[in-house]
């Protein structure tokens, strides 16, 4: 709904500019690693952006140390795990796939499975009730009634 | 005393809702006309009251009376006009002012172009709106009063966000209300079936219109919101799936779903008892968006400053409007009949089809915004959902929506030959495939191109195909020229609005893809006099001055373009530091092309002299805009369509 | 019947969620609990405030007794509200107090101390990025942390330590560990 009240929180978080050329890494490649991790890290402060987005002290606080990672030779899921260490699963924005999560990942294909049966029970349906129309039963046949009524 | 006469309407307004309601209900339960006719004026006394109140408040921003506290917390004397009027609602007590005034606008409109309406049908729809306006004002009244006053009025007020005070953002919440509110007469309209035991056709006809409005108005909202925050925010990006956005995104996912069932109801007379749960479920959507923003139960980067207070009365409302209507739901709808046979592969197989991929995506983004409510309130501590995971999962479910999409709307009713179709369109086909390899070559070939082209063979096939059915209709290519002439101009303004609509998605995909797969960013230290590149570009940062602005002191940089040594463009984006409240923004400057985007943002002044500067370039975003426009214009287009025109006499359509 | 029961599953599914709903009143979306509860505080080798006289904050420094780190800093606005209750916990000798001085110019931090009032045994500054902070899993000050007498982190508490707080939280879980 309301985009339209960036609310106090966001305070702390002036837009735009949150990267700054004065912190990036000399070597493109590592730089490149450097956004798609930062990308995918909670600016825990500013709730739903990413440390990339923000411009908030401890976002700007966590880039130097995921640059700080990868300079000492750090995997990204070493630099991502580095963070989880110490805020927890909360700062990943992709949260991982474990117990707590899996209704998470599993649940939009349990969604579009428990679609493909509504479809299927409802063609069955259609198919038998149209073979071979039933007997109204006594409260159809009251409903039926009633709505004869209503109409005449 | 305009202020007191605004407080006092929407008291009195509460009260006349509740007759409203009253008088609707058991007025048609009785059969009574003298009282239905007493629920009808009701509802266009409401529609007064609210206008009133709404008005009287406006006026009070108008005039800066900083003695109402709602005034004095966000507006300012120096505020431009434009945003001293927008200011009304970019706040909570405002933004529900609104809210309810458009619902009473709603209810207010079933009374004076509802004339051919069943009586009875009628009058339990307005008394439901009535409810639901009842419900709303009570939750104003006793927990969000806008028109409260201040013992000591200050002498100026806080001032609205600066972020906020931006055209497109202005008009944006109107429009998204518009849509949700008009989403409320789908529901009252599925509600007043289900009392009365019958879903027909002519339902199905009254709906259609209303539901198509609401969902014209909120593919507008979402849209402008979504360019807001493309051009405002300064990050490059556009959609960020925050719990907000997908509190817009939710209801028209249903909403569209909705359009579509309904229209199988209409024309097959099938699907009925399914519609009805999904008018019910797109409002309830829309409700519990405004719980999830105003109870402070999710967090998100935009929301009101919240208050459980008003969580609780928010979520006695929703569980009065969703928890009744679907237990009414759970009682009534077994009792409706199923009706029209069709086969998997018909046209109608193809709109349920629709329903049941719209739904779970609807689902989807339900899981994901709930998603760590669930695990804390189960103890499982704080999870994030963000955006890698809903790009991981949503994109699965749109590929099948939009594949079956161009194809849709190609099958006959009842039963169809797929195959049949498909070699009729061999060259939609072939022009797909073609597109596919071409933009994969062009992107370069590598393995990780292969998304992006299969996102623009995608458009293509969707563009395409929605043509293409146009051309079958018109006998394009086979007819002579005055008989194909003849025939598009037969084509009813419904099916060109859906050509439209679907054509418009395609383009809005070209858009995402591009954008997302091409995009290129550039930041940097810039002192006046030197260039940087971005794509084929070459950008020199020419001169920055101080520019006075109404209520805010900017830092303004020019910047030129230049193609091949030669200058192209110049851009002069801003960062202004706000005075009240004192908040820096910064407004980025954009040009615009069909090929894509030049944009421009400066920063503040570097330790070292030179400022921090971050261009982009976004490869066909424009699309996305357009797109989302002709989108809504297909709806719009679809509206005009002499069957939708509301209360158009039953009897009088052919064919 | 069975048809008629699906018709239920709607309302059904929407009462669950309404508990849900109900619960997420009363939980705060944003405390966010620390995942280094039991572990051993970080290591660290933190420099004095200029002219303080003590030596700086080490990890060592958290070993043989029961101790309070908190997170403050000059710019750090509630930490001016917090602070007569620090001063007031020092004159009660409960606890020793360790601050750290995050994301802050040592000068300003002494100047602040100096005008504030110095609740702490052993200063640390922590200048940008603030690595012991992060290491704290540290979000914004300030914060608090109980540290028992083998050194490990044994509570956290997020934002102003107030009269209520302290006597319904914080000085209990301190008096039991003292045990």
């Amino acid at each position: 709904m309301k985009r339209l009240i960036l609310s106090l929180l966001l305070l702390t978080s002036a837009p735009a500019l949150a990267v700054d050329p004065a912190e990036m890494l000399k070597d493109p490649a590592q730089e490149a690693r450097a956004r798609e991790i930062g990308a995918e890290l909670r600016c825990l402060v500013c709730q739903n952006q990413s440390i990339d987005d923000s411009d908030a002290d401890l976002a700007k606080d966590l880039r130097q140390i995921v640059r700080e990672r990868i300079s000492a030779g750090d995997s990204d899921s070493a630099v991502k795990q580095f963070l989880v260490d110490r805020y927890g699963d909360y700062v990943l924005l992709k949260p991982p796939f474990n117990p707590k999560t899996w209704l998470l990942w599993l649940g939009p294909l349990g969604l579009a499975l428990a679609a493909g049966l509504v479809g299927r029970a409802y063609y069955r349906r259609q198919r038998r009730e149209g073979a071979a129309p039933q007997p109204l039963s006594a409260e159809e046949q009251r409903e039926l009634e009633r709505i004869m009524k209503d109409q005449g | 005393m305009i202020t007191e006469t605004g407080h006092f309407s929407l008291a009195l307004a509460l009260f006349v809702a509740l007759a409203q309601s009253g008088l609707g209900l058991y007025g048609a339960r009785r059969g009574d006309e003298a009282l239905m006719r007493c629920a009808s004026g009701a509802a266009v006394a409401l529609m007064l009251l609210t206008l009133v109140s709404f008005g009287a408040l406006t006026y009070a921003y108008v005039v800066s009376d900083l003695s109402l506290v709602n005034v004095a917390t966000n507006s300012h004397s120096a505020k431009p006009m434009l945003y001293k009027i927008s200011g009304v609602w970019g706040n909570h007590e405002g933004s529900l002012l609104l809210w309810v005034t458009i619902l009473a606008l709603f209810a207010g409109a079933v009374v004076l172009f509802g004339r051919h309406l069943p009586p009875l049908l009628k009058a339990r729809v307005i008394a439901v709106q009535g409810l639901v306006a009842g419900a709303f004002l009570a939750f104003i009244l006793f927990t969000s009063n806008p028109f409260m006053r201040l013992a000591r009025p200050p002498l100026d007020g806080n001032g609205l966000n600066p972020l906020l005070q931006d055209p497109g953002l202005a008009f944006h919440p109107p429009f998204l209300y518009l849509g949700y509110v008009g989403f409320s007469m789908a529901f009252s309209f599925a509600i007043a079936a289900l009392i009365e035991g019958r879903v027909d056709a002519a339902w199905a006809r009254w709906v259609r219109p209303w539901t198509l409005a609401a969902w014209v108005f909120l593919t507008l909202g979402i849209a402008l919101g979504s360019w807001w925050a493309y051009y405002e925010l300064g990050w490059g990006g556009w959609w960020y799936w925050d719990p907000v956005e997908n509190a817009s995104f939710m209801p028209w996912l249903a909403g569209t779903a909705l359009l579509h069932s309904a229209l199988v109801v209409e024309k097959r007379d099938a699907l009925k008892s399914w519609t009805i749960l999904l008018a019910i479920l797109t409002f309830s959507l829309s409700l519990l968006g405004t719980f999830l923003v105003r109870s402070g139960v999710i967090t998100s980067v935009h929301s009101f400053a919240s208050d459980p207070g008003r969580g609780m009365f928010i979520l006695a409302m929703l569980t009065a409007v969703a928890g009744g209507s679907l237990t009414l739901y759970a009682f009534r709808a077994p009792a409706l009949k199923a009706g029209g046979l069709f086969a998997p592969l018909s046209r109608e197989g193809g709109l349920l089809l629709n329903n049941l991929l719209l739904s779970t995506a609807a689902g989807t983004v339900l899981l994901g915004t709930l998603y760590p409510l669930f695990v804390d309130a189960l103890g499982g501590g704080k999870v994030s959902v963000g955006a890698p995971f809903y790009n991981a999962v949503f994109v699965p479910i749109m590929i099948p929506l939009v594949a079956a999409m161009a194809v849709g709307p190609l099958m006959t009713w009842k039963r169809t030959d797929l195959l049949g179709i498909l070699s009729r369109m061999k060259f939609v086909v072939a022009a797909t495939l073609l597109t596919g390899i071409a933009v994969w070559v062009l992107a370069g070939g590598r393995l990780g191109d292969l998304a992006s082209a299969g996102g623009m063979a995608l458009a293509a096939w969707l563009f395409l195909g929605s043509l293409w059915e146009i051309g079958e209709r018109s006998m394009l290519f086979r007819a002579s020229g005055p008989e194909v002439v003849a025939r598009l101009k037969q084509i009813p303004l419904a099916a060109w609005g859906m050509t439209l609509s679907h054509a418009g998605l395609a383009i809005m995909i070209v858009g995402i893809v591009g954008s997302s797969a091409w995009m290129e960013e550039r930041i940097q230290n810039m002192k006046v006099g030197e260039t940087a590149k971005l794509h084929d570009v070459e950008i020199r940062l020419d001169s920055v001055s101080e520019v006075p602005g109404p209520n805010y002191a900017a830092l303004s940089g020019t910047f030129v373009l230049l193609k091949d040594g030669k200058e192209y463009q110049r851009l002069s984006p801003e960062r202004r530091q706000y005075r009240q409240p004192p908040r820096p923004t910064s407004e980025t400057a954009i040009h615009s092309t069909l090929l894509g985007d030049y944009y421009t943002v400066i920063g503040e002044e570097a330790p070292g002299g030179g400022y921090v500067t971050r261009f982009y370039w976004q490869p066909l975003i424009a699309w996305m805009w357009a797109g989302a426009l002709i989108m809504s214009l297909g709806g719009l287009v679809s509206l005009f369509d002499r069957r939708h025109r509301i209360g158009a006499p039953q009897g009088s359509r052919k064919s | 019947m069975k048809r008629r029961l699906a018709y239920l599953l709607p309302v059904l599914v929407f009462l669950g969620l309404l508990g849900f709903f109900f619960r997420g009143l009363f939980l705060d979306p944003k405390a966010i609990p620390s995942v280094l509860i039991d572990r051993p505080v970080p290591q660290m080798d933190l420099a004095a405030l200029p002219g303080r006289g003590d030596t700086g904050l080490k990890s060592e420094h958290f070993k043989g007794q029961v101790s309070l780190v908190n997170i403050f800093g000059s710019w750090c606005v509630s930490c001016v509200a917090e602070h007569p209750m620090l001063m007031r916990l020092k004159a009660e000798g409960v606890v020793p107090i360790h601050g750290i001085d995050w994301r802050d110019d040592p000068v300003q931090g002494m100047l602040w101390l100096q005008k504030n009032g110095d609740p702490y045994t052993r200063v640390g500054t922590d200048p940008p990025p603030g690595r012991t902070a992060v290491d704290f899993g540290v979000t914004g000050a300030p914060e608090s942390f109980i540290v028992d007498a083998e050194g490990r982190i044994r509570y956290k508490h997020v934002g102003i330590i107030d009269e209520r707080n302290w006597r319904q939280t914080l000085l209990p879980i301190i008096k039991e560990l003292q045990k």
